[in-house]
């Protein structure tokens, strides 16, 4: 072999393992491509040449890994492409903040064709509203707001059934007579689930005592822990939290003490110390919201706030260790929901000083609930930002 | 009496989690890196040794893998700050975004899991002592094991050849340099060092301390880490000191809402920081301190034969 012949083999040599590497890097960004555009990209194939289909777009707070808030809401979202099929393209955008950035985000799912856009936590009211009044042909939901317009309506849960429920297991499982809540943000659902829980205990317990600690996020677990290792220091033996982590199911776990599944079931995380999880369904309204945008019914402007009645909200997976007779009253309670002859916010109510609060048979309205932001008596401590009194 | 006990213990526990990656930082610091990317490093760590515990059942065996997971991605950050000499500061907080992506994105399978019966501690006979024996002696090993490596470490850096040497690198690497020592292998396994203990932090986290995995898990203790290493003028008692004092007031304001103490929420959770900073600055207060103690060349290039 010649010597030129040879450095003209090793030029062709370096070209070829050249395009390759550059072949199988090609190949890598594409495959990260896919892999990213996965829960879009796989429905869209599956429809071809059939009337274009309705594309929806869910904002989401938090990871789909949660295994709370967001994973409930993930469920319903996968819940509708099952109800319809190829007739929806659905996708979804996680983590996305309660700021400026969520009316960026909605822009560009209304640009990349979405006409129904759902966000699903309270501080996407304003972004929202923004790009609502800009894009009139989108159809915006919003979960836990209340503010609405033409083209954009809310929904909510009604969160503080399940915590009523919580609060009668909790209740008839305690022995010091003093139960714990981990509070996330005080803001009127979350206070409203502390009462409700405070009087689901006193329902079946008069001596309960509540003590709330507050850490002012929706998701921070290792503060989520330290506050629920409070609330065992000071003697609660009963946990119940509406934080967005199973922290606290944990650290129960951890202390051979009881708590809580709250917003998806949570059994796994904590098979001792779970006594029953609080979910939210949000499966009938997602699906019944499509079904209005398909069959062009969708309306705008007004709130729907679904409880058990609606299949939203229920107590599942009820532990073993719980008393018979106590399952017994969770299914009157869950019987007297959905019957509409049991509410929960009947006089006589109280308020913390004692000063009564609900006359007694009186029943409290949407309007009265929306605005909670006083304890009723049982629970300790004082509503932050309160300064009223 | 009791609460109080169970108060301290909660405290040195919270401690523990900042202190090691604190201390880690230290060491880094003290050859001279600044490594902004310890969050990222605790979150990899943290699913690295809970995914190694779920399946060995193993907790020492997750620490391991904490550690292993944090000094490697230290490794990476190192040749590229050590050798390639990009900007510490933008490359930390590259690691750190990584970090927070690349665990989320390992540990979707793990969301669900859960780890084999947590077991307890309690020290033999000292933790049957009254109050004492609650609020010291039924601890995790990890949380003793924080308080030698600060024993260790303080004796290493000031009484040791190696120590010495460590802190000449980070004081000045050209004279370290010029004196025939191997500046770069040495910062790189100071960095090395630092992020393995960011990883035994971050297996700490999700291992014993919330034990759970759950994307962004660490929630911002590296960066408080951080923040303490300087607050405590890179001297490792301090840095201890540091440590409890946020996890001790960390846990008193959620003890003074528990007792229903009239004190807004809000100002509670930032107390934590402030009083942090206010007691390690008033310390620290001393301007010729800060200068003996803050090593020279922190955060500087090192170009050898430059």
């Amino acid at each position: 072999m010649s010597l030129n012949s040879k450095r003209q083999l090793l030029k062709t040599a370096a070209f070829t393992s050249l395009a390759a590497a550059a072949a199988l890097l090609v190949g890598c960004g594409k495959k990260a491509e896919t892999t990213a555009a996965t829960p879009a990209a796989a429905t869209a194939a599956s429809a071809p040449a059939k009337p274009v289909p309705l594309k929806i777009a869910f904002a989401y707070v938090g990871p789909v890994g949660d295994g709370g808030w967001t994973f409930a809401h993930d469920n319903a979202r996968k819940a509708v492409e099952k109800e319809f099929g190829d007739r929806v393209v659905t996708s979804f955008v996680e983590k996305v903040p309660e700021a400026a950035d969520a009316e960026r985000v909605f822009r560009d799912m209304a640009g990349q064709g979405n006409t129904l856009i759902f966000g699903t936590t309270f501080g996407y009211m304003e972004p929202m509203l923004k790009v609502a009044a800009d894009l009139k042909d989108v159809k915006f939901e919003h979960a836990t707001g209340y503010k609405q317009a033409p083209n954009m309506r809310t929904y909510d849960s009604r969160t503080y059934e399940g915590a009523y429920m919580a609060g009668v297991i909790a209740g008839a499982m305690t022995k010091s007579n003093t139960l714990g809540v981990v509070g996330s943000i005080p803001i009127p659902e979350v206070i409203r689930n502390i009462n409700s829980f405070t009087m689901g205990a006193q329902s079946v317990n008069p001596k309960i005592k509540t003590k709330v600690v507050w850490i002012n996020e929706w998701f921070n677990p290792p503060k989520e822990t330290e506050a629920a290792q409070s609330l065992l220091n000071a003697g609660a033996d009963v946990l119940f939290q509406n934080t967005d982590s199973s922290a606290v199911l944990q650290t129960a776990e951890k202390a051979g003490k009881y708590a809580f599944g709250w917003d998806s079931d949570m059994t796994a995380y904590a098979p001792k110390a779970h006594l029953g999880s609080a979910v939210i369904n949000w499966a009938p309204y997602y699906i019944s919201a499509t079904r209005d945008a398909l069959d062009g019914k969708w309306t705008g402007g007004g709130g729907s706030w679904l409880g058990h009645k609606d299949g939203a909200i229920d107590m599942v997976s009820i532990a073993e260790v719980v008393p018979a007779e106590t399952k017994a009253k969770i299914e009157t309670v869950k019987a007297g929901l959905k019957a509409g002859t049991f509410s929960i916010w009947k006089g006589p109510i109280l308020g913390q000083d004692g000063k009564e609060i609900l006359k007694k048979d009186e029943i409290a309205d949407d309007k009265f609930l929306g605005g909670v932001k006083f304890y009723v008596k049982g629970v300790e401590g004082k509503v932050p930002g309160d300064d009223k009194k | 009496m009791e609460p109080f006990a169970l108060l301290l213990a909660a405290t040195l526990n919270a401690g523990t989690v900042l202190a090691f990656a604190s201390l880690g930082l230290l060491i880094n610091e003290r050859s001279g890196i600044v490594n902004l990317g310890a969050e990222g490093m605790m979150l990899v760590a943290a699913v690295a040794g809970f995914a190694v515990a779920v399946h060995s059942g193993n907790d020492w065996l997750g620490f391991a893998a904490g550690a292993a997971a944090g000094a490697l991605l230290a490794a990476v950050f190192g040749v590229l700050v050590i050798w390639l000499n990009t900007n510490q500061y933008a490359t930390g907080l590259a690691l750190s975004l990584f970090g927070a992506g690349f665990s989320a994105f390992v540990g979707i399978a793990y969301t669900q899991q859960k780890l084999l019966e947590r077991p307890r501690f309690a020290v033999p006979w000292l933790s049957d002592i009254p109050f004492v024996g609650t609020a010291l002696f039924k601890q995790h090993p990890m949380v003793y094991i924080a308080m030698l490596l600060t024993a260790a470490l303080a004796w290493f850096l000031y009484r040791s050849r190696s120590g010495l040497l460590l802190r000449a690198v980070g004081e000045s690497p050209e004279s370290a340099h010029a004196l025939g020592y191997p500046v770069r292998r040495i910062r790189l396994a100071a960095v090395m060092v630092g992020g393995a203990l960011c990883g035994v932090s971050g297996a700490y986290i999700s291992v014993v301390y919330t034990p759970l995995w759950v994307e962004g898990m660490i929630a911002g203790k590296g960066w408080i880490a951080l923040a303490l290493t300087t607050f405590a003028t890179w001297r490792p008692a301090r840095v201890l000191l540091g440590a409890y004092l946020f996890g001790g007031v960390t846990m008193l304001q959620f003890h003074l809402q528990g007792e229903g103490v009239d004190i807004p929420s809000q100002f509670l959770t930032m107390l934590p920081y402030v009083a942090t900073i206010v007691v390690l600055v008033l310390i620290s207060r001393n301007a010729n301190f800060i200068r003996v103690n803050m090593p020279a060349s922190i955060g500087k290039p090192f170009f050898p034969g430059g």
